[in-house]
């Protein structure tokens, strides 16, 4: 019976130290997580507009931040859509829209940003922060030989969304296609089923903001 | 250093190998050795987390009761683990996004279960730690030759730099899970060659 008893009361001794371990690190950390993940979603809304920043030296969180303040501004439609600007220096319109893309890739949800020029249209940049793709394979989406084939590309037209598709590699392209990957057939129909349908789902709201200039 | 705690430490680099020679650890050996920075990392975190729970696991040897002693032992690596991921999303934000959950699976990782109980329980702190670090250096040693190969003939590159010219156009079959099979397999071949060990 003693046995037990002293049994018990390790047990209970354990769980005490390690959750007031546990959760006196996660407290103390928090901060600087939220904080990093906040900045990787600015830095990916910063290069869904078309901006290169790959240089790592170069875009510290300090530029990281400057940028996003000086020319991104939340343009999220009434009904909740999210949506950011970007407005060139001096400029009164926003030259730039994004909205978040998100969708199922092979292995789990894939989360990213796409822009489009002022004309609601073209495609201006579009980039990927979360996802768990296979490296090497279906992670390729978020290298820049992938992502730079949808610059110029059209997700709209006459206000109504193109059947944009990512092809087999190498096959013929046309201006709402770009290449697949290959050994990532299934990544790619992932990727052009949510281009899409979050295509339909902003095209009112492009619409709308189209008629009000 | 006396002789005893050096081979304490440098057994596990070769004659006894976590990975070639007792065959551990190998879910991790092929999950994150695509690119040498992910496995650096890796090697970082499993070396502190099995140093650490077999100093934990030794101090506590002679006072946890034998019923709930693999509880124990679970409770205190997983704790470790936890801080480890933790530790990475604060301060290594790109690399844990890419080691996603095989930082969290050290856990699961039978090196350092293996060593709590086949060695931080009979032994004194400061040989567990030897242990450990040790056991965690051999598996980053495997771990790190996996993947500067995977690295060099699936992207042309080590450590991001490229290696090889642009026009190299890189090679698929070693960045998936049956090319580090093989890889691996080569590996302990040639060690078990050069060490002439026999499995009994």
């Amino acid at each position: 019976m003693r046995e037990d008893t002293r049994t018990l009361v390790f047990a209970a001794g354990t769980c005490l130290v390690v959750s007031l371990l546990l959760s006196v690190t996660a407290a103390a950390l928090k901060p600087a997580q939220v904080a990093n993940e906040k900045l990787d979603v600015k830095k990916n809304i910063i290069k869904a507009f078309g901006v290169d920043i790959s240089d790592k030296a170069e875009w510290t969180a300090v530029k990281i931040e400057d940028t996003f303040k000086t020319f991104i501004a939340d343009a999220t439609s009434e009904d909740g859509l999210k949506a950011y600007t970007w407005t060139d220096e001096g400029a009164d319109a926003p030259s730039k829209y994004a909205f978040p893309i998100k969708g199922k890739g092979l292995w789990g949800d894939v989360y990213g940003y796409l822009a489009l020029q002022s004309d609601l249209e073209t495609i201006a940049g579009i980039s990927f922060y979360k996802h768990a793709e296979t490296p090497g394979l279906g992670a390729e989406i978020e290298k820049s030989w992938f992502q730079s084939q949808f610059k110029g590309k059209k997700l709209y037209e006459g206000g109504e969304p193109t059947e944009f598709a990512i092809v087999k590699p190498g096959a013929p392209l046309n201006d709402h296609s770009v290449d697949g990957i290959s050994g990532a057939t299934l990544t790619g129909k992932g990727v052009q089923a949510f281009i899409r349908s979050d295509a339909a789902n902003y095209a009112d709201y492009f619409n709308s903001i189209k008629e009000g200039k | 250093m006396a002789s005893a705690a050096k081979k304490m430490l440098m057994d596990p680099f070769s004659d006894n190998n976590p990975i070639t020679v007792q065959v551990l650890g190998i879910c991790s050996a092929l999950a994150v050795t695509v690119k040498l920075d992910t496995a650096i990392v890796m090697t970082l975190a499993l070396t502190s987390v099995v140093s650490l729970s077999n100093v934990v696991i030794s101090l506590l040897r002679n006072v946890i009761p034998a019923g709930i002693r693999m509880i124990v032992e679970m409770a205190v690596i997983a704790s470790l683990v936890i801080i480890a991921d933790q530790l990475l999303k604060a301060y290594l934000f790109d690399i844990s996004k890419q080691l996603s959950v095989f930082v969290g699976l050290i856990i699961t990782n039978c090196i350092v279960m293996g060593r709590a109980e086949a060695f931080a329980l009979q032994n004194p702190p400061k040989e567990s730690l030897l242990d450990g670090l040790g056991n965690g250096i051999g598996y980053g040693i495997i771990l790190i030759t996996v993947a500067a190969i995977r690295e060099f003939i699936g992207f042309g590159t080590l450590y991001n730099f490229p290696v090889l010219p642009e026009s190299y156009m890189g090679n698929g079959l070693v960045l998936l899970a049956p090319g580090a099979f093989i890889i691996l397999g080569l590996l302990i071949w040639l060690q078990r060659t050069i060490t002439k060990y026999v499995e009994e």
